[in-house]
């Protein structure tokens, strides 16, 4: 997954372009680098994140929340891994990621800003990818902290706490928040309004996640329906949680990531259509 | 710089702009002068490759806005309507972005931002919030925004609204500084502002091109020749009959007075024939009738006015279409 290794690179541009700039600076700029303008839009995403008073709001949310289902896993006696900390977080972020991108794309409607946006040299791709790392990587930084859990618990834990569960349990994660940021981009570009975005993204978002698992777990099932309630979201996050890495649960997370951001940059576009 | 022809926006069943061309000389600034809801941003959004046109094609810096609009938006500077800009951050944090959204290095930014500041008055705001600023300092940042990467072209949506009247003239003074280095388009329904700032002034209405011409041309063209006031004392029905006679006279207006003004006194509108000055036979006729003439005055129309008149017939032809 592409996630995370795009952000490691720096986002200046080697100093080459400034002989070619010469003085002039309207100049043609150099060509820009791959991704270079979403690099740039990621950044801006990501500082305004540090900025808004909702993301350190579902920050602290989120933290507790990971707090009090730490708690369970972390009692003497009980084995040492982390299932319970990972199943809760799916929960948590189907409330608190729609909540942390409900304005990035609907603020820029509401705002008119999307007009200075799209008529520097952008493309619709560029805006979109930009906003989906930048909300990713505020995602990753929402996961640092729970790293304390797997330290304490590794320097706690006798026998020692088997690292393989908890690395695809990150992996796992990981892969659901992307699908989670995806789909909240999507509803965000749908709308003005920050309220609608975030409970449209909670209601698709219960959809895939929420109502198999309840289905699944609550009535007897006919084998058609047994399969379709596998394909949910949880099914499948499970899984790694448990140590599995099932390259067909990859696919589906990565799959469904391009599926919404394509259908984000297809909205942007449909301004075009009207 | 600009070349547009026949380009058309259409929504649904509403036209918004209705083939409109009209071209823009290097380094001259124009005006885009229309009423409310004439169609103006809409013509600008499809320059800034925010909208496509619907028919029609225009050209920026000899770039398609359709087909090249990627290069049209390099070359281009634009101040949206507004002023829409990110709240939560600094200034310095806003144009430093736009800059590397650009593409432009460190270094050239980092230069290009001073003078930005510098040049739109934004040194002591610098490092505020942009969302803690005044409407006047935001649509400074705006302008320093559309400046900052030295576009050949500017295309500024009412870049004067909502400012203060010591703001305006300096935004003005600003614009027209611009002027020669820099190709601009400005939209603004203040006429005032045309006259101060434009070298030509494109007017549209309902969507369509009524007129172009320089500020003078549109003053002076036909349909607004001058008016000959004449001030006198006499019983008005005769005094009007008396003057519409006077050949060359091609219409008689008796204006209602003042209220601060000489009630025995009466003053007329004369609309001259073509662009005869009927003032000398207009004085004796005044005057061989033994009615005293206190004021005798050539008008000359008003861009205001003419831009009444352009207005008030494209609604009258639209409302005559419609039935």
């Amino acid at each position: 997954m592409s996630t995370s290794t795009p952000i490691s690179q720096t986002v200046e541009r080697p100093s080459a372009s400034v002989a070619a700039g010469g003085d002039r600076a309207s100049a043609p700029p150099a060509k820009p680098g791959f991704m270079a303008r979403s690099m740039v839009i990621a950044r801006r995403e990501l500082l305004s994140y540090f900025i808004s008073p909702i993301a350190y709001v579902a920050m602290l949310l989120f933290l507790l929340a990971c707090g009090f289902a730490f708690y369970q896993d972390f009692q003497p006696g009980q084995p040492a891994m982390m299932r319970h900390l990972f199943d809760w977080m799916l929960w948590f972020l189907c409330f608190i990621v729609p909540m942390l991108c409900m304005g990035s794309i609907s603020q820029e409607w509401a705002s008119g800003t999307i007009e200075a946006l799209m008529t520097a040299p952008v493309t619709d791709t560029d805006v979109v990818m930009g906003k989906y790392l930048g909300s990713m990587s505020f995602v990753l930084v929402l996961f640092a902290p729970t790293l304390i859990y797997v330290i304490l618990m590794a320097v706690m834990a006798n026998p020692r706490l088997d690292l393989g569960p908890v690395v695809s349990g990150y992996l796992g994660m990981i892969l659901a928040g992307s699908l989670f940021v995806a789909v909240s981009l999507f509803c965000s570009s749908l709308t003005r309004s920050q309220v609608v975005a975030a409970v449209s993204a909670f209601a698709i978002l219960a959809v895939i996640t929420i109502l198999p698992w309840l289905v699944g777990a609550w009535a007897t099932l006919g084998d058609f329906w047994r399969r379709a309630v596998n394909q949910g979201v949880y099914a499948r996050y499970a899984d790694f949680s448990k140590g599995v890495i099932d390259l067909a649960h990859v696919t589906f997370f990565v799959v469904g990531t391009a599926t919404f951001l394509f259908l984000t940059v297809k909205v942007l576009e449909s301004r075009r259509w009207k | 710089m600009i070349s547009v022809s026949q380009l058309t926006k259409t929504y649904g069943h509403v036209t918004a702009v209705d083939r409109i061309s009209f071209d823009v000389a290097r380094g001259q600034i124009v005006g885009f002068l229309g009423p409310n809801g004439a169609g103006k941003s809409t013509t600008l959004k499809m320059l800034t490759c925010y909208l496509p046109p619907t028919s029609g094609t225009a050209t920026v810096n000899g770039f398609d806005i359709f087909h090249q609009s990627h290069e049209v938006r390099e070359h281009l500077g634009y101040l949206p309507e507004n002023t829409p800009l990110y709240t939560e951050m600094k200034v310095s944090e806003y144009l430093d972005f736009r800059g590397r959204l650009r593409g432009m290095d460190r270094g050239s930014r980092g230069k290009r931002i001073d003078y930005v500041v510098e040049r739109c008055w934004l040194g002591a705001v610098r490092n505020r919030v942009i969302g803690h600023l005044s409407k006047g300092y935001r649509q400074r940042v705006g302008l320093a925004d559309a400046l900052l990467h030295n576009p050949a072209v500017l295309i500024l949506d009412e870049p004067t609204v909502g400012l203060d009247p010591t703001q305006i003239r300096e935004t003005r003074k600003l614009i027209k500084d611009l002027g020669g280095d820099h190709t601009v388009l400005l939209s603004t329904h203040i006429l005032p502002e045309v006259e101060a700032v434009c070298d030509r002034a494109v007017v549209i209405a309902s969507g369509k091109l009524v007129a172009q011409g320089t500020p003078e041309e549109l003053r002076t063209s036909r349909r607004m020749s001058a008016r000959v006031l004449v001030e006198c004392r006499g019983p008005a029905r005769e005094v009007e009959s008396a003057l519409s006679r006077v050949s060359g006279v091609a219409k008689v207006d008796v204006l209602e007075p003042a209220a601060s003004a000489d009630r025995q006194y009466t003053t007329f509108a004369l609309r001259p024939r073509e662009a005869q000055d009927v003032r000398e036979e207009v004085a004796s006729t005044v005057i061989r009738n033994g009615w005293p003439l206190r004021e005798i005055r050539l008008e000359h129309a008003t861009l205001e006015e003419f831009f009444v008149q352009v207005t008030a017939r494209q609604a009258q032809g639209k409302a005559a279409g419609v039935e």
